[in-house]
């Protein structure tokens, strides 16, 4: 067996039974691994319907086959539960170290189950895994929970955890791992903090076995030379990390000001990955194996080191909330990580408290007792309420389930930038059409990362499209949609895709796995693992009218900037996304499709 | 001849060693192609031209009070 290690951790949190399983290998091929194996399995245990904080619901970490492989960008890993912010599948994705580590502990999986009478925290080393108290760390920020634990099981040990945050099961809580890597999105920690888990550690000594170790390493070198020559992920990145998109985006006016109520602004320049560069950043700081190291550590203002900010934060934080004071943005970056919460829903959260503020729905009364403003463009109260959002203090309590859950209690949902009840991240979709048919069917609600129309709409890879054209555009999303699929459930990072292509990824599959797969039969997984995951939905409960787009995106034109006066025209792409993917019009995969897909089991799965 | 009033911003690398955002005046009928050759920057170096926020191509003449934003292959996500 190469590439997958064969091996599967159970462990019930209820009577605290740990298991080792024998993966199936050929469920897990069929459905690559990491992203795919996990909502697989997750799909074949778990009723849809269930509550997600409660302990039906079950929470699988999964690595691919070339999780830790000798190959770029091989230390990402999934994490596959169900959402409590959306009701959808949560599938979210991490860097950093520890999904390797996890391979070379000798699994491919973890599968936790139940609920923790008491806090506890999970360690592994090799072949022995234990179940221990968490009475130490329960209440401490992702640093020092890290820094305890490796106190204790050593420096070489890899830390995830949750922070503060997952403990007070904010729906948007993160799952933090190497201290400023995260699983961001869908409140992923927030099921973890329901079952009383605190962290799992893992110390790892062996290796992933290649079908031919010198092959695996010489394809691995000839991708990594590939990347280090592209002028984006060989340069672009490393030297400015996403960070640079801030002046791109908004020099094409789709950078969302004030909740989305204007899309350029004159400031984003001192927010910039130019600015960042220049006054904050200290090194890179890059995850395993990876050669494109778009992770950023910088020094804030007051000497503290930290991990940076992403473009996605620079913009809620800053543009989204009418702020430009980089220090302060960079702060509330830091104060996400330590306390384990989503970076883009948070700080977009606190653009809608701004705008319900601004339209007088939230009054000054309400306010009071914490001191702070909802002004756009308070720095300080901005980083005030993302720490009382994390340990849901006073008005804080209220924003800590997300902004559709905020602005619906005001009787105004139509100011919450969401899709599915997750905050859509900081691209305007009336600028970037076919952006916007990824944010509207996305399965994991309100998202860019599962298919990054932004590439060819803007960046111009793997080819320039004209952003506002919808020619085209819903085929061409479905084909991102499942290329990402399929790079997730590898185990690898979707920035690769700046360098590589579809048949790099088959070569690097065959490489370590062994001659399995061809740009098609990869490809088609993809599809499969989408299709899957939209089954999920379907069963629990979503149907057509969640495949939308705020209101003010689809009715309202641009006001101003260089995308002025245009909306977004989901009422074309959504039923041409539907027909590409093999939908009936309602969005429901047809008994063809299934077929087709190898899908057969999930007939009449959804009725 | 008349003069066109044109700003450019430079972005990223093309920062340094020249102001970021440039006013200059170039003859009536100059190309961006023109714009480039007086920054010294070579068109393939030139990942992302925004002509106005809109895509723009090298041999498009300018006019008077015209925007270009000049990026080198950059990314993100």
């Amino acid at each position: 067996m190469y590439g997958y290690n064969g091996r599967v951790i159970r462990i019930n949190l209820t009577d605290k039974s740990i298991k080792k399983e024998e993966l199936d290998l050929e469920v897990a091929k069929k459905y690559i691994g990491a992203r795919g194996l996990g909502v697989k399995t997750f799909m074949d245990e778990v009723d849809p319907k269930i509550d997600a904080l409660s302990p039906e619901n079950k929470l699988i970490i999964a690595g691919g086959p070339l999780t830790g492989a000798p190959v770029p960008t091989s230390g990402r890993f999934m994490v596959v539960t169900k959402s409590p912010l959306t009701g959808t599948i949560a599938i979210s994705n991490s860097g950093g170290k520890w999904g390797a580590e996890l391979k070379f502990a000798g699994y491919d999986m973890i599968i936790l189950e139940g609920k923790a009478k008491d806090p506890v925290y999970i360690n592994i080393v090799d072949d022995v895994i234990t179940i221990l108290e968490a009475d130490e760390v329960w209440g401490k920020v992702a640093s020092e929970t890290t820094d305890i634990l490796q106190d204790i099981h050593g420096d070489k040990a890899k830390v995830l955890c949750i922070g503060p945050a997952g403990e007070k099961l904010s729906l948007m809580a993160a799952i933090m791992n190497d201290v400023d890597r995260a699983a961001g999105r869908g409140g992923v920690g927030a099921v973890l903090g329901s079952k009383n888990v605190k962290a799992i550690v893992v110390r790892g000594t062996g290796k992933v076995a290649l079908v031919d170790d010198e092959k695996a390493k010489k394809v691995g070198m000839d991708k990594i030379g590939i990347l280090r020559k592209d002028p984006v992920a060989g340069q672009g990145l490393p030297t400015y990390g996403t960070a640079i998109l801030v002046n791109i985006i908004n020099e094409n006016g789709i950078h969302p000001v004030k909740n989305f109520q204007e899309s350029y602004t004159d400031q984003a320049d001192k927010i910039s990955g130019e600015a960042l560069t220049e006054k904050y950043l200290v090194r890179k700081n890059p995850c395993y194996r990876c050669p494109i190291a778009c992770g950023r550590w910088i020094k804030l203002e007051d000497g503290t080191e930290c991990g940076g900010p992403e473009y996605e934060t620079l913009w809620s934080f800053g543009s989204d909330c009418g702020i430009y004071d980089l220090n302060a943005v960079d702060v509330a970056n830091m104060l996400c990580n330590e306390y384990g919460i989503d970076t883009i829903s948070v700080g977009a959260t606190i653009a809608a408290a701004m705008e319900l503020y601004q339209r007088g729905y939230i009054k000054d009364e309400e306010l009071a007792a914490d001191g702070y403003s909802l002004n756009w463009g308070d720095a300080e109260a901005m980083i005030a309420w993302t720490k009382k959002i994390c340990l849901r203090e006073g008005f804080g309590d209220k924003m800590a389930d997300g902004s559709y859950r905020l602005c619906e209690s005001y009787g105004a949902p139509q100011y919450a930038m969401t899709v599915k009840k997750q905050e859509i991240p900081a691209y305007d979709p009336r600028g970037a059409q076919g952006h916007g048919i990824t944010y509207a069917v996305n399965n994991r609600g309100g998202c860019h990362i599962k298919g990054y129309m932004i590439s060819p709409e803007i960046l111009g890879y793997p080819e320039k499209l004209d952003r506002f054209s919808l020619e085209g555009k819903a085929g061409y999303a479905k084909v991102f949609h499942d290329l990402t699929a399929v790079i997730d459930s590898l185990g690898l990072c979707i920035f690769t895709t700046f360098g590589l292509g579809l048949p790099d990824f088959v070569d690097m599959y065959n490489a370590v796995v062994g001659e399995e797969h061809d740009n098609e039969s990869l490809l088609r997984a993809g599809d499969r693992i989408w299709t899957l995951e939209k089954l999920f939905n379907l069963k629990a409960g979503l149907t057509k009218a969640d495949d939308t787009l705020p209101k003010r995106l689809l009715e309202d034109q641009i006001a101003e900037g260089p995308s002025k006066g245009n909306v977004h025209h989901l009422d074309v792409l959504l039923p041409e996304y539907y027909s590409v993917r093999g939908w009936d019009s309602e969005g429901v995969p047809t008994d063809d499709t299934l077929k087709a897909l190898g899908l057969e089991e999930y007939i009449g799965y959804i009725s | 001849m008349r003069c066109l009033k044109i700003e450019v911003r430079l972005f990223a690398t093309f920062r340094i060693g020249r102001d970021k955002i440039q006013m200059l005046d170039m003859p009536e009928g100059s190309k961006i192609i023109d714009v480039l050759d007086r920054l010294n920057i070579k068109s393939e170096e030139v990942s992302i031209l925004l002509l106005n926020g809109r895509d723009g191509d090298a041999q498009r003449i300018l006019k008077d009070s015209d925007v270009l934003a000049l990026f080198p292959p950059v990314g993100g996500g």
